[in-house]
């Protein structure tokens, strides 16, 4: 059994050490910093941390002043909030602006997986990738978000940062290295590529060791960036599986799914299975449980991969056109 | 009598109604903008721009500066106009304004435009916007001040309110809001659209510091401005009563004239009267 370590407290507390190091870091929450783990950093430097209760349109616009003034603000709520009720502070004064704000979206994906639909954040991908000048990160483990918090810090512009409440399998060491913009690859493979982001990376691992006993080579990627996206590493494991499968906590609209079909589309068409969220509101319930209901269980991704690797074996879009 | 100078008081009231004649031309020349609300804070813009604010125009981004924030953006027409004169950009440009290629957009862009401290368009942002700056101004040991100019419209977003609440909870006594009290929004009179009505008393409830004055009266609005300054534990709003569309008989306290352009003899009677009055 995997290892399995909070991704929020993790957060919390690379985001106080960092502040340590770094005197610019200002903290915005809304009200809810014993859920996003901001009190680490609250308790550290007081003076340096912002509550706005709940108002979370306000406290984008007042991280987007502080950056106006010089500062990186870290602005943290739940994803569903600063996606939708802050998108339009997001779109004008963040995106269009170019204000250099970190958008640290709590709670993704299923996770808050209890509270139910209202609670779970599910298009936030979607909306934010359709932004220009927002760069997109999902992290995937604990070992990622404590890596990412000063990436993101020193990343020239506006970021949004998708985290999980829940406690997530480990897949990385203190080894792993993290480049925004970057994919990784975490297993080779020639038969499939399973593509995955944040934590359905780790199912995605899962998935790759089911095969590797009935001796289908899967390979195994994850994009923490889904805007800029690694391309190359895309279109490259497209020429060289022939077939895709993506994985996210998300709708299969515009995510992850979205982001690699528009790229291998015009690229290098292969069939592509994209494992996520149908298009439907989701339910309370215990979160694995929940993922697995609605369709993100790693038999999903073992089916999506056998009917893409099936689409190619039949011949279906081959030849990527390349040299 | 107060303790400016007449000269001043005059020069300033004297530019003030220049600066509307020139966002005339320009509206009229892109046959699409907002003259109402222009108008309406002409004296407070150059009041703020030509003697109140720290600035340099030959350094817009010096970190000491004073900074601005037209909150209420569709004003975009008057602010270029002033900065166009006071020297950040060449005042020829103003032509350009809503063209292909300009560096004058139909709303302020902040990454275009030289002076421009804030994008803006949609409403509701400057206040916290403002509490950002002002906070982080507090945080870096500077002194510089933050104004913010608000619609009056603008103030039925909610937003606005959230904003209000961060700079009484930080006592941003760096703060400054002008709300540009003109009574008109784009659909009609304000209190019949959406009462606001007894601002004074929401500012006060929402602990800030109110002055009220006559938006169109350079020694008060230059007064109200030293007066925000001698606050120490709060920000303050000074509440300008204006008239949108002020200096054109037909204009005046017209809805319709929120964000339409004239034609070619609506614009050569407004230019009449509005030189006439010189």
């Amino acid at each position: 059994m995997t290892e399995k370590l909070s991704m929020r407290i993790a957060y919390g507390q690379a985001l106080a050490d960092y502040g340590e190091i770094n005197p610019d870091v200002v903290v915005l929450d809304a009200d809810v910093s014993a859920s996003t783990q901001t009190h680490y950093f609250a308790a550290r430097f007081p003076d340096r941390f912002f509550n706005v209760g709940v108002a979370e349109a306000g406290m984008v616009d007042v991280a987007v002043g502080f950056a106006l003034g010089g500062k990186i603000p870290f602005a943290n709520t739940f994803a569903s909030l600063i996606s939708l009720r802050a998108a339009e502070q997001v779109r004008t004064c963040v995106a269009y602006a170019r204000t250099n704000v970190k958008l640290a979206a709590a709670y993704s994906g299923l996770s808050d997986s209890k509270d139910g639909p209202t609670h779970h954040s599910v298009f936030d991908l979607a909306v934010m990738r359709a932004m220009p000048n927002i760069t997109v990160v999902v992290v995937a483990d604990a070992t990622e978000a404590r890596k990412l918090v000063p990436a993101v810090a020193e990343y020239d512009g506006p970021v949004y940062l998708r985290l999980s409440r829940a406690e997530v399998p480990v897949i990385f060491d203190d080894d792993h290295v993290v480049k925004i913009g970057q994919g990784v690859t975490l297993r080779e493979g020639k038969d499939v590529t399973l593509i995955g982001t944040g934590i359905m990376v780790g199912r995605c691992l899962e998935a790759g060791n089911l095969f590797a006993d009935e001796g289908i080579q899967a390979r195994v990627l994850e994009l923490h960036t889904l805007k800029p996206l690694d391309e190359a590493l895309i279109v490259q494991a497209a020429e060289e599986t022939g077939a895709i499968v993506t994985a996210e906590e998300h709708t299969i609209i515009g995510g992850l799914g979205g982001a690699v079909a528009e790229v291998l589309s015009t690229r290098c068409p292969v069939p592509i299975m994209r494992v996520g969220i149908p298009d439907t509101f989701t339910e309370s319930g215990p979160y694995e449980p929940l993922l697995d209901r609605y369709g993100m269980g790693v038999t999903d991704i073992v089916t999506a991969a056998r009917q893409a690797i099936a689409c190619k074996s039949r011949g279906i879009l081959r030849d990527c056109g390349q040299a | 009598m107060g303790y400016h100078s007449e000269q001043l008081v005059c020069e300033l009231s004297t530019n003030a109604q220049q600066f509307r004649i020139q966002v005339l031309d320009m509206v009229f020349n892109a046959q699409s903008g907002h003259l109402g609300g222009s108008f309406s804070a002409a004296e407070i813009l150059t009041c703020l721009y030509f003697h109140h604010l720290r600035i340099d125009p030959s350094r817009p981004d010096w970190p000491e500066r004073d900074r601005f924030i037209l909150s209420k953006g569709h004003a975009a027409p008057l602010l270029y106009v002033v900065l166009a004169h006071r020297g950040f950009f060449p005042v020829a440009e103003l032509a350009t304004f809503r063209q292909l290629d300009s560096r004058l957009q139909g709303h302020p862009d902040r990454l275009k435009t030289p002076g421009v401290e804030m994008t803006a368009g949609f409403l509701g942002h400057g206040i916290s916007i403002g509490v950002g700056v002002a906070l982080a101004a507090r945080l870096n040991g500077m002194d510089y001040r933050t104004y913010v100019l608000l619609g009056d419209g603008e103030i039925q977003a909610g937003v606005i309110w959230e904003g209000a609440m961060e700079a009484a909870k930080y006592r941003l006594s760096n703060l400054t809001a002008i709300l540009d009290y003109n009574d008109v929004q784009l659909d009609g009179p304000v209190r019949e659209i959406m009462p606001i009505a007894p601002v004074i008393d929401k500012w006060r409830a929402f602990n800030w510091a109110v002055m009220e004055i006559n938006g169109h009266n350079v020694r008060q609005v230059l007064e109200a401005l030293d007066g925000a300054m001698d606050v120490h534990d709060r920000p303050t709003v000074i509440v300008a009563h204006t008239t949108k569309g002020k200096g054109v008989s037909f204009m005046e306290n017209q809805s319709r004239w929120h964000g339409r352009a004239p034609n070619d003899e609506e614009y050569a009677q407004a230019l009449a009267e509005l030189k006439g009055a010189m």
